[in-house]
C-alpha cells in the first residue's frame, strides 16, 4: 500500500504536540494557561502513542519540583502526586557481587544531593499533568501516534500524520482499516523524548545537530516491587555505580523506596560500550544481588519492568531547537542533566519556554510556518541552559577518564568550581560506532536468573503488560534486512540479541541457515535498537496506536 | 428502533491483575481501565446495525464509579447517540443489581434491542444479560457470533459446544456478544472530540428506586496455586504407562 | 439441604459434564436430584439414575423442550426449585445460558463456574482469567450455581435412582428454534478438545508439524502451537496457544519442542495434566509439566505414536 496515496481527513489547530512526557504536557498546560490570561481563543491538541497518558512514561524518579512549582505555584494544593520528599539520600561503589562502599558525603558531587527533591512515579505525575491539560481545554489524545511529518509548500512543519489503523502485517488494508489524519497547524511541538522517531526525521531534515557534539545515549532499565514493609524506608534514596559493570562499561544504578511499601530499581547502563557481548539486561538482573539491593528486595515481589534510553550528551550535545514550523523541546533535543541524572524538571521547562514562544507569535498575529529562532534566546536566558552549562564536563569526563577518575574530575568540577571550571571536555564519537569487533572479546557467561531475585527475559517483558496486535507491519524496519546475518553476526555477534531488553531480536539457526527473527511484538519502545546498532541499520517507527507497553505506575 | 447496549469498565485486557497483599481483592491501582472487550463488540453490532437501516437510535448505559463515564464516551465516540450513567460509587454491585438496573432503563427506554456483552472480563461472570432477560421476560440469544434484524425478530447465530445454533427472537430481546460477532472499529479523532458534547444523563439506583443489596460477599481473593514440576520420565513406555494408569488421561 | 443438578445430554446421551457437577453437588452434601429437561429423553434419564449419588430422577419430557431453550426451560427450573437448597448445571455454554436466567426469576444472585466447594454456601471461583481465584459467600436462599467441569472429578456408576415424571410445560413463545450445526472437522476444536497435542520451534519446520498431527490423530486431539511456531509459518496463527493466542484448559496438554515462555504458560497453565517433551533439560517447561521427558522430539513423538 502506498501511504502516500491515502485519502486522509484533516483537522486544524493553533498548536499540535507530539508526546505526552513531562515536555509535552508542561508545554500544553502553559499554553492554555496564557491563552486564558491573554482571553485568547486557542486550539491545542496532543497526540500520545500510548493507550493512555503515563502507559509508556519510565523514569526513575526523583525529581526537583522546581518547573511544576513555576506551572502551577498551588501544585501542592492541587493535588499534584509528589508525595514522598527524599529522606536520606546515600551513594555507593559496588565492589563486587558481595561487597560495596558508601561514599561519605562530603565526597559527593553537590550536584547529586538530593534534599528538597521528590521521589514520583513519573507515570502518575504525567497522568496528573493530563488532568490539568485537559481541564485548562487541551484535546489529549493518547493511542494516537504522529506516524509522518507534514510539510507545507516552502518546506516548513504544516503538522503530523496520525498513525494507520488496520493495516496488515503484508502492508494492506484489512477490513477494519482507518487511514490515520492530518493534523495541521501553526507550530508544531515534538516532545517525543529520547530518540524521537520524527525527532530524528527532524534533526537531518533541518541539520539540527550540525553544530553540536555527538549525543550520547543510556539504557535505564527499570523494576518496581512490593517490598516487605519491615524494610522500606519512605525517602530513601540509594545511587552508586562499579559492579557488575565493567572493562569500560560505565553506568549507574537506583533504588528509591517510593509510597505504599513499594521501591523502584533500575540501572542505567551507557550505551558507549564496546564489548558486543554486553547485555544490560543481564547486567541489571545480576546487580540485584548485590547484598546492598538484595536486602530491601528479598521477600518481595516484582510487579513491573520496562525499559527506556536516556539522552544524556546534555549542554555539548544540545542541538538547534527550532526551525520552520515547529520546535523540539524536552529529551527529544536532550535537555537532560546528566550530572545529576535528572531530565524532568529540565523537560519541563523547555516546553513552558516553547509555550510561551508559540503564544508570543501566534498572539502577535503570526500564521504559522515561521523558525522561531526567539525560543533560543528564551532557552539560553533560562535556568534550565545555566543548568546544563555547569554540568557540561560531566557526561565526557566519565567517558575520558573512566569512572573513578572522571568521578575525581566531577568531583572538582562540580563541588569546588561549581562547574564553571574553565574547560570543556568534548567526546565526540557516536555510541554506535564504539562497538568493537567481538573477536577482541569473550562472551559473557551471565549467570542464570533465579527467578526470586533475578529474572530471565520473556518474564519480564510480561510485567511490562507490552501488546502489539499481531497482523500489522513490523515496526522496527532494516534499511538492508541482509546486514544482520552478513555483517552484524560474524563481527558483532549480532549485539541487538543483547542489547534489546525486550527479547526482540533474535538469531536462529546456525552458520548458512541462520536467519534473524524480530518479535516486534515485545517492543517495549526503548529506542535502543535505533541508536545502538553499530550497522545503524535498525530504524524505529511508530507501531499501532496504543501498542507498546502498558506500564502502572513507573 | 432503538437499540440499548450496556457497557462495563473493566480492566485494560493487556495488564496483569495482581492479587492485594491483603487479599482482600486485586490491586487495581495505577491500572490502565478500559471498555470492557465484550462490549466494545455489542457496540459495534449496534453501529452496525443502525448502518444497515435496522436501528434509528443507539443508547449506552453503564454502571459503575464515576470514571466509567470515560467508557460511556468512548462508546459514544464509536458512534452511539446518548448515554445514560448510573452512579453507584465504588460499590462493586452483585449481578442481579445490574440487571435491575438494567431493566429499569429498559422499562423507561422501551429499546426493541438489548445488546451487551456475553461476559466481562473482570468477575468473568457471564450472566447479566441473562438476569436482564428473566427480569424483562425477554428471549434471550446468547454468545452471537451473527446478528440480522428482519421485521420484528431477530435472527442470532449462537456459539454453543462443538458448533453453531440459530434461533429466531420476537424483538424486543436480549443479545449478548461473543468474540466472532464483529471486529469493532477504531475510533477517530474528530469523533472522540463530538463524543465529548453527546449527551450523557447521570442517574443514580436511589433515583432510579432499585434496591440494590448484595447477596454475595467477597471473603477473600488467592492468586492462582502455582504448578509445581512433576516428575522427569525416563523412556515413552513409562510415559504412555504414567498418562494411563496414573493420571487416567488417555 | 439438596441439591438439582440440571442434566447436559442431547436427548439421546448423557453429557459426561453432567458428572464432574454431580461430584461438585456431593461436595456440597444432601441429596442429589437430577432433572432432565428434554424431549423423548428416557435414556438419559435411565443414565442418569445410575451414577453413583444420584437419589431421584426428575424427567420433563415433552416436545416442548426439544431444543431445551433457557426461557422455558428456566420456568420449569424455577418452578422445581423451591425444594432445594442448590441448584447446579455444568458451566458450559447451555449452563451458562440457562442458570442465570434460573436465579433471577428467583430473586437471587448466581455463582458462575464454582471450581471448589469450601462450605455450603462459600465456594471458590475464577476472575481475571484465573489470574486470581474468589472466595466467595452466598446468603441467598437458594444457591444457583455453574460448575467448572475440569475442577471436578467424573461422579462413577453404580446408582439407582428412581426416576419421576414431570408433567409441568412450559413454552418459549417468542424464541423459535430455526437449526444446529455441529462443526464437522476431523480435529476436535482446540477450546474445547480434551488433549492438545502443541509444537514449538523446536519442531523445525511445516513439514516436520506432520508428526504432531499424526500423534494427535492417534489421540483425538487438537493441535496447538507456540507463537514462535507461527510466526516461523510451520501453521496458521488461529492454532497459537497463549497470551495473545488462545486459552485452554484440556485434560491433558503436550507440548513438543516449547520451551515454556510465560506467555505460553499463560494460554494453558490450568490444563490438568501437561507433559513436556524438549531436548533441553532446562526448558522452563519442565517448571510446570507433571510429565517431563528430555529426548529429541523426532525420535520421541513417532515413538509414542507408534506404541498408543
Ligand atoms: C531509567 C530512567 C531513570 C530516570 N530517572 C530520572 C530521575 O530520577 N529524575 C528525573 O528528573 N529524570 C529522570 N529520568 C529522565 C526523565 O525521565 C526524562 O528526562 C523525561 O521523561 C523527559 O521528558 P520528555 O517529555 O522529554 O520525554 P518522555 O518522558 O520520554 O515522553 C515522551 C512521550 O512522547 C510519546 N511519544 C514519543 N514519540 C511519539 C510519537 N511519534 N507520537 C506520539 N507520541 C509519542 C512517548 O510515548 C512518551 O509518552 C530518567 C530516565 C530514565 C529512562
Ligand atoms: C472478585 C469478584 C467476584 C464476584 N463474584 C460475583 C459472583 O459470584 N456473583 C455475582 O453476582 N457477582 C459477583 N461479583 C460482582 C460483579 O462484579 C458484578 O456482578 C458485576 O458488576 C456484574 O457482573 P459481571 O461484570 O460479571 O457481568 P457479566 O455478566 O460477566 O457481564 C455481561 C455483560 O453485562 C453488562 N454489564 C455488566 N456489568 C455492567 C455494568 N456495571 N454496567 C453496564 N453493563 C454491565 C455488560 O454488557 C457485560 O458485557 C463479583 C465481583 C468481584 C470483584
Ligand atoms: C506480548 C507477547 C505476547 C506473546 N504471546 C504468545 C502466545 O500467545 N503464545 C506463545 O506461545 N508465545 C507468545 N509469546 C512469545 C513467547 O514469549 C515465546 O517467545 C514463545 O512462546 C517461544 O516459543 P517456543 O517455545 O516454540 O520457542 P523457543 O523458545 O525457541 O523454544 C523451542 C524449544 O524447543 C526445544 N527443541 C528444539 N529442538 C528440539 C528437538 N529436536 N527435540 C526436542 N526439543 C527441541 C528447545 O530446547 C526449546 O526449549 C508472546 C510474547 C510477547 C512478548
Ligand atoms: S526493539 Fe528496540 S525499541 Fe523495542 S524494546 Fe528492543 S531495543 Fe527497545
Amino acid at each position: 500500500m502506498d501511504t502516500t496515496e491515502i485519502e486522509r481527513d484533516s483537522m486544524e489547530f493553533d498548536v499540535v504536540i507530539v508526546g505526552a512526557g513531562p515536555s509535552g504536557l508542561a508545554a500544553a498546560c502553559r499554553l492554555m494557561q496564557l491563552a486564558k490570561d491573554n482571553s485568547q481563543e486557542l486550539t491545542v491538541c496532543l497526540v500520545e502513542k500510548g493507550s493512555e497518558v503515563g502507559a509508556h512514561t519510565l523514569s526513575g524518579a526523583v525529581i526537583e519540583s522546581r518547573a511544576i512549582e513555576e506551572l502551577f505555584p498551588n501544585w501542592k494544593e492541587m493535588g499534584a502526586p509528589l508525595n514522598v520528599p527524599v529522606k536520606r539520600d546515600e551513594l555507593y561503589l559496588l565492589r563486587s557481587e558481595t561487597s560495596s562502599v558508601k561514599i561519605p558525603n562530603a565526597l559527593i558531587p553537590a550536584t547529586m544531593h538530593n534534599e528538597g527533591n521528590y521521589v514520583v512515579s513519573l507515570g502518575n505525575v504525567c497522568r496528573w499533568l493530563a488532568e490539568q491539560a485537559e481541564g485548562l481545554g487541551v484535546e489529549v489524545f493518547p493511542g494516537f501516534p504522529a506516524s509522518q511529518l507534514l510539510f507545507n509548500e516552502d518546506g516548513s512543519v504544516a503538522g503530523i500524520i496520525t498513525g494507520d489503523m488496520g493495516v496488515g502485517v503484508d502492508g494492506e488494508p484489512k477490513d477494519s482499516f482507518t487511514p490515520g489524519m492530518e493534523l495541521r497547524a501553526k507550530y508544531t511541538i515534538f516532545a517525543e523524548g529520547c530518540r524521537g522517531h520524527l525527532g530524528k526525521q527532524l534533526y537531518s531534515k533541518f541539520q539540527l545537530d550540525a553544530e553540536a557534539d555527538a549525543q550520547h545515549y543510556g539504557i535505564g532499565i527499570k523494576e518496581l516491587w512490593d517490598i516487605d514493609p519491615s524494610k522500606h524506608e519512605e525517602g530513601l534514596v540509594i545511587h552508586g555505580s562499579g559492579w557488575p559493570l565493567s572493562g569500560g562499561t560505565s553506568g549507574g544504578f537506583f533504588l528509591y523506596h517510593s509510597e505504599n511499601n513499594q521501591a523502584v530499581v533500575g540501572l542505567i547502563v551507557d550505551l558507549s560500550y564496546s564489548n558486543p557481548y554486553v547485555s544490560p539486561f543481564d547486567e541489571f538482573q545480576r546487580m540485584k544481588h548485590n547484598p546492598l539491593i538484595s536486602q530491601y528486595l528479598e521477600g518481595g515481589k516484582r510487579i513491573a519492568y520496562g525499559a527506556r534510553a536516556i539522552t544524556k550528551g546534555g549542554f555539548n550535545a544540545l542541538p538547534k531547537m527550532h526551525f520552520p514550523g515547529g520546535l523540539l523541546v524536552g529529551c527529544n533535543a536532550g535537555t537532560l542533566n546528566f550530572a545529576k541524572i535528572k531530565g524532568t524538571h529540565t523537560a519541563m521547562k523547555s516546553g513552558m519556554l516553547a509555550a510561551e514562544e508559540i503564544f508570543a507569535a501566534i498572539q502577535s498575529g503570526d500564521t504559522g510556518g515561521k523558525d522561531l529562532t526567539g525560543y533560543t534566546e528564551r532557552f539560553q536566558n533560562s535556568w534550565v541552559y545555566e543548568e546544563l552549562q555547569a554540568s557540561r564536563n560531566f557526561g565526557p569526563a566519565l567517558h575520558k577518564f573512566g569512572s573513578l577518575m572522571g568521578g575525581a574530575f566531577n568531583f572538582i568540577d562540580q563541588n569546588i568550581f561549581g562547574g564553571k571550571l574553565p574547560i570543556t571536555l568534548r567526546d565526540q564519537k557516536p555510541d554506535y560506532a564504539q562497538m568493537r569487533p567481538a573477536s577482541e572479546f569473550t562472551p559473557i557467561d551471565y549467570p542464570k536468573p533465579d527467578g526470586k531475585l533475578s529474572f530471565d527475559k520473556l518474564s519480564s517483558v510480561f510485567l511490562s503488560n507490552t501488546n502489539h496486535e499481531e497482523d500489522q507491519p513490523c515496526h522496527l524496519k532494516l534499511k538492508d534486512p541482509s546486514i544482520p546475518i552478513s555483517k552484524n553476526l560474524p563481527m558483532y555477534a549480532e549485539p541487538a540479541q543483547r542489547y534489546c531488553p525486550a527479547g526482540v531480536y533474535e538469531v536462529l539457526g546456525e552458520g548458512a541457515d541462520a536467519r534473524f527473527q524480530i518479535n516486534a511484538q515485545n517492543c517495549v519502545h526503548c529506542k535502543t535498537c535505533d541508536i545502538k546498532d553499530p550497522s545503524q541499520n535498525i530504524t524505529w517507527v511508530t507501531p499501532e496506536g496504543g501498542g507498546g507497553p502498558n506500564y502502572p505506575n513507573m | 428502533m432503538k437499540i440499548l447496549v450496556a457497557v462495563k469498565r473493566v480492566i485494560d485486557y493487556s495488564v496483569k491483575v495482581r492479587v492485594k497483599a491483603d487479599n482482600s481483592n486485586v490491586d487495581l491501582t495505577n491500572v490502565k481501565m478500559s471498555l470492557n472487550p465484550f462490549c466494545e463488540i455489542a457496540v459495534e453490532e449496534a453501529l452496525r446495525l443502525r448502518e444497515a437501516g435496522k436501528a434509528t437510535e443507539i443508547v449506552v448505559v453503564s454502571i459503575g464509579p464515576k470514571a466509567a463515564q470515560d467508557q460511556i464516551r468512548t462508546a459514544l465516540a464509536m458512534g452511539a447517540d446518548r448515554g445514560i450513567f448510573i452512579d453507584v460509587g465504588d460499590t462493586e454491585l452483585n449481578s442481579l443489581s445490574i440487571a435491575k438496573l438494567l431493566a429499569k432503563v429498559v422499562q423507561d427506554e422501551q429499546p426493541g434491542l438489548v445488546l451487551l456483552g456475553k461476559q466481562a472480563i473482570d468477575s468473568d461472570n457471564n450472566q447479566t444479560g441473562q438476569m436482564l432477560a428473566a427480569l424483562c421476560n425477554y428471549p434471550q440469544a446468547t454468545f452471537a457470533s451473527k446478528v440480522l434484524i428482519e421485521g420484528d425478530s431477530t435472527t442470532v447465530t449462537r456459539e454453543i459446544d462443538g458448533g453453531l445454533q440459530t434461533l429466531q427472537l420476537t424483538l424486543p430481546a436480549v443479545v449478548t456478544a461473543d468474540l466472532r460477532l464483529n471486529e469493532p472499529r477504531y475510533v477517530k479523532l474528530p469523533d472522540i472530540m463530538k463524543a465529548k458534547k453527546k449527551p450523557l444523563a447521570v442517574t443514580s439506583p436511589a433515583e432510579m428506586g432499585v434496591n440494590v443489596a448484595n447477596t454475595i460477599t467477597l471473603v477473600r481473593v488467592d492468586a492462582p496455586a502455582e504448578r509445581s514440576a512433576g516428575i522427569k520420565v525416563e523412556s515413552i513406555d513409562a510415559l504412555i504407562d504414567a498418562l494411563k494408569n496414573k493420571a487416567k488421561v488417555i | 439441604m439438596s441439591n438439582l443438578v440440571i442434566a447436559e445430554h442431547d436427548n439421546q446421551n448423557l453429557k459426561a459434564s453432567t458428572l464432574n457437577t454431580i461430584t461438585a453437588a456431593s461436595k456440597i452434601g444432601g441429596d442429589i436430584h437430577v432433572l432432565v429437561v428434554g424431549s423423548n429423553c428416557q435414556a438419559v434419564a435411565q443414565a442418569a439414575a445410575a451414577v453413583a449419588g444420584v437419589t431421584k430422577v426428575h424427567v420433563a419430557d415433552n416436545e416442548a423442550y426439544a431444543h431445551q431453550l433457557a426461557e422455558n426451560t428456566a420456568q420449569l427450573v424455577a418452578a422445581l426449585a423451591p425444594a432445594y437448597s442448590h441448584l447446579l448445571a455444568p458451566a458450559t455454554p447451555a449452563g451458562k445460558n440457562l442458570m442465570p436466567r434460573v436465579a433471577a426469576l428467583l430473586d437471587v444472585n448466581q455463582l458462575t463456574d464454582i471450581m471448589a466447594v469450601v462450605s455450603p454456601d462459600t465456594f471458590k471461583r475464577p476472575i481475571y482469567a484465573g489470574n486470581a481465584i474468589a472466595t466467595v459467600q452466598s446468603s441467598d436462599k437458594i444457591k444457583v450455581m455453574s460448575v467448572r467441569i475440569t475442577a471436578f472429578d467424573a461422579a462413577g456408576a453404580g446408582g439407582s435412582a428412581a426416576i419421576e415424571a414431570v408433567n409441568e410445560v412450559f413454552t418459549a413463545d417468542k424464541t423459535k428454534f430455526i437449526g444446529e450445526e455441529v462443526a464437522k472437522s476431523d480435529r476436535p476444536e482446540l477450546t474445547s478438545a480434551k488433549i492438545v497435542v502443541s509444537g514449538g520451534r523446536g519442531v523445525g519446520s511445516a513439514d516436520n508439524f506432520k508428526i504432531i498431527y499424526t500423534l494427535a490423530d492417534k489421540l483425538g486431539a487438537a493441535v496447538g502451537a507456540s507463537r514462535a511456531a507461527v510466526d516461523a509459518g510451520f501453521v496458521p496463527n488461529d492454532m497459537q496457544v497463549g497470551q495473545t493466542g488462545k486459552v485452554v484448559a484440556p485434560q491433558l496438554y503436550i507440548a513438543v519442542g516449547i520451551s515454556g515462555a510465560i506467555q505460553h504458560l499463560a494460554g494453558m497453565k490450568d490444563s490438568k495434566v501437561i507433559v513436556a517433551i524438549n531436548k533441553d533439560p532446562e526448558a522452563p517447561i519442565f517448571q510446570v509439566a507433571d510429565y517431563g521427558l528430555v529426548a529429541d522430539l523426532f525420535t520421541a513423538v513417532p515413538e509414542m505414536t507408534g506404541k498408543l
